[in-house]
């Protein structure tokens, strides 16, 4: 039934995409709204995935409980690694930026090594081998708690932002960084607020994906780029845009790994940016800017 | 010529580039081996340091997918020396061109594009990317289980052949770091050189004033990439193996970009001292931590990512700038 096996490698590939859409979400709300490149995103959400190894091993809890807590603590690092370090950069040129986030990134990998080791780590849940089938369709289970929470997370993160008071002073601030101080918005806050809510999303991202795949320290840059490739195909800065990338991304690498090689399949994802980038820079969400 | 190049450098500027060259010159009598393989390693990053700072310091193009230049030429060159028994300076012939027509090629996509800033610099990694991935699945180099060059001991060093003890690759690489320092002092006082800084400060303002912006973007590019493969060629010969994992991986390529920045970005002196500090500084670090029998993979990282992290946060045009005013040598930003 080889038509089976496209369909369900299909589907895999469009779930896991929905917990890589979460994870760019978080880079596109930092960008859109701080205007502040997280080149350490991947190694944020590396972070993420070794608090839950850790937690598992501790208490075996499962990951679809423990998602709320690690997305508290790693909103926390966000928001002091904000006030502590990035603030002072945000009027600073965009490389320096890049580079302050890239020393994050080099002391994050390493200091995950030194505490870790080099091994690959991962999750057991009782569930880790069931499957759901539906007709000719198999699907994962823990890929399809993962997509589902991943969507439950982004449906909770479009609320905030607009429904709440917070988020549309956080909106307003990405709107007009000027207009927001004259109002008396409390700018530097709502940055660090924005870059919690950031990290927070790739904290449930990086849970949810321990579901699905190992960790190892080495593999956040990656899942950094990876981030950028799905934020830049999407539209960086739109939130929708980050989704519909995650899963055409996910899409992509799941039909890439299947009909080359699973080891090919980051260069799709890279043939895609690439394309994005030529051709339609704003991405499929972006709105043109002069 | 020469009087051009040394025109306007302070005195103290010309005594202390003759104190470093006739130090590192003399430097083999004296050091052990170890320092050697030390020297050796600060040697590569200064030159390729002075390659990367030509786009990012000259033209303020930040690229950070350098390690693709440098794995195209060691792969190249060692490629055909092991299939065909092709010389390392033949190597070189064809490397070059090859590494200087994909940086012409990357160039020309994001110049062309108006593929600018952050997103210039995801190109670049993206490209790396495609290589590492490429050289992975590519059979006639070996793929992902490695190239490695035939290693036997030479008696005698062959230059020809890039055969023989450390000491040869130390006074290789000192040459090609010298040459570029003055490669690099030439070009910025050239209509090039000005044209550049011109396009770094301001590329609107440099194109209203009719400067070909795109033309002097790729000549810097060209220029880096080529520059860039040369010091891969010397690393295939001296290391003897290649794996598209290490030498594609982005973090060589962040490597690559530390020594210039913490040295200081636009500057000549910048990546040599940057080299100098850095990898002696971690060595010192990694001596220590031997010398107290803890063995701790990945302290050296986390060391420099504290470096990077201290230096834009405290210093953000680099330590040379700072030091230059320090020991008066005010040499004017370039």
């Amino acid at each position: 039934m080889p038509v089976d096996i496209y369909l369900n490698v299909a589907v895999g590939g469009i779930l896991t995409g929905l917990v890589y859409g979460l994870m760019a979400l978080g880079l596109s709300v930092i960008f859109g709204v701080v205007r502040v490149v997280n080149f350490a995103h991947g190694e944020m959400m590396t972070m993420a995935m070794y608090i839950a190894v850790t937690l598992f091993g501790a208490f075996h809890l499962d990951p679809l409980v423990m998602m709320v807590p690690i997305a508290a603590v790693m909103f926390a690092f966000g928001y002091l690694l904000q006030v502590r370090l990035i603030n002072p950069f945000v009027t600073r040129p965009e490389y320096m930026q890049f580079l302050l986030l890239v020393a994050v990134a080099i002391i994050i990998i390493n200091g995950l090594l030194i505490i870790y080791g080099p091994d690959a780590r991962n999750v057991q849940t009782s569930y880790s081998y069931d499957s759901f089938q539906i007709g000719p369709l198999i699907i994962d289970a823990t890929k399809l708690y993962a997509g589902i929470a991943a969507v439950v997370v982004a449906s909770l993160l479009f609320g905030f932002f607009r429904y709440t008071r917070h988020g549309t002073a956080i909106r307003a601030c990405a709107d007009n960084y000027t207009g927001a101080l004259v109002v008396g918005l409390d700018v530097k806050r709502l940055y660090a607020l924005t870059f919690g809510v950031g990290a927070a999303c790739v904290g449930a991202a990086g849970t949810m994906l321990l579901l699905i795949f190992d960790v190892t320290p080495s593999a956040g840059p990656a899942y950094t780029l990876l981030a950028f490739v799905i934020v830049i195909t999407g539209g960086l800065g739109s939130m929708p845009g980050a989704l519909i990338g995650g899963v055409l991304i996910g899409f992509t690498e799941a039909m890439a790994g299947l009909l080359f090689s699973p080891s090919a399949k980051s260069m799709f994802a890279f043939a895609i940016l690439v394309l994005v980038l030529l051709l339609r820079p704003q991405g499929i969400m972006g709105k043109r800017t002069a | 010529m020469i009087a051009r190049l040394i025109s306007d450098v302070p005195p103290r500027g010309l005594a202390l580039f003759g104190v470093l060259l006739v130090a590192l010159i003399a430097a083999p009598a004296f050091a052990g081996d170890y320092l050697l393989t030390v020297l050796i390693v600060i040697l590569y990053f200064a030159y390729i340091g002075q390659a990367w700072n030509i786009m990012m310091g000259f033209v303020g193009q930040l690229s950070l997918g350098h390690a693709l230049y440098v794995g195209l030429g060691s792969y190249i060159a060692a490629a055909l020396f092991v299939r065909f028994g092709v010389g390392p300076w033949w190597g070189l012939v064809v490397a070059v061109p090859i590494a200087a027509a994909v940086g012409a090629f990357i160039g020309f996509l994001a110049f062309r594009f108006r593929v600018a800033g952050v997103y210039f610099a995801i190109l670049t990694i993206a490209f790396a990317e495609f290589a590492r991935v490429g050289f992975d699945h590519l059979q006639w180099t070996g793929g992902s289980g490695g190239l490695f060059l035939p290693v036997a001991q030479y008696s005698y060093n062959d230059v020809w052949r890039l055969r023989g003890h450390p000491v040869m690759f130390y006074y290789i690489l000192l040459a090609a770091t010298a040459l570029a320092f003055v490669l690099c002092r030439a070009l910025l006082q050239s209509r090039v050189g000005y044209f550049w800084r011109a396009i770094r400060e301001d590329e609107e303002a440099a194109r209203a004033a009719g400067i070909d912006t795109f033309h002097y973007k790729m000549i810097a590019v060209v220029v880096s990439a080529a520059m860039t493969s040369f010091a891969g060629v010397i690393y295939a010969f001296y290391y003897n193996n290649l794996f598209p994992e290490q030498v594609f991986h982005i973090l060589r390529s962040i490597e690559i970009i530390l020594g210039p920045i913490v040295g200081g970005v636009g500057t000549l002196f910048g990546p040599i001292l940057g080299a100098f500090l850095l990898t002696g500084l971690a060595e010192t670090l990694t001596a220590a931590l031997a010398a107290l029998g803890i063995d701790l993979p990945g302290a050296k990282q986390v060391f420099y990512g504290v470096c990077l992290l201290l230096v834009v946060t405290a210093l953000p045009d680099g330590v040379w700038p700072w030091l230059a005013r320090r020991i008066g040598l005010t040499e004017r930003k370039s």
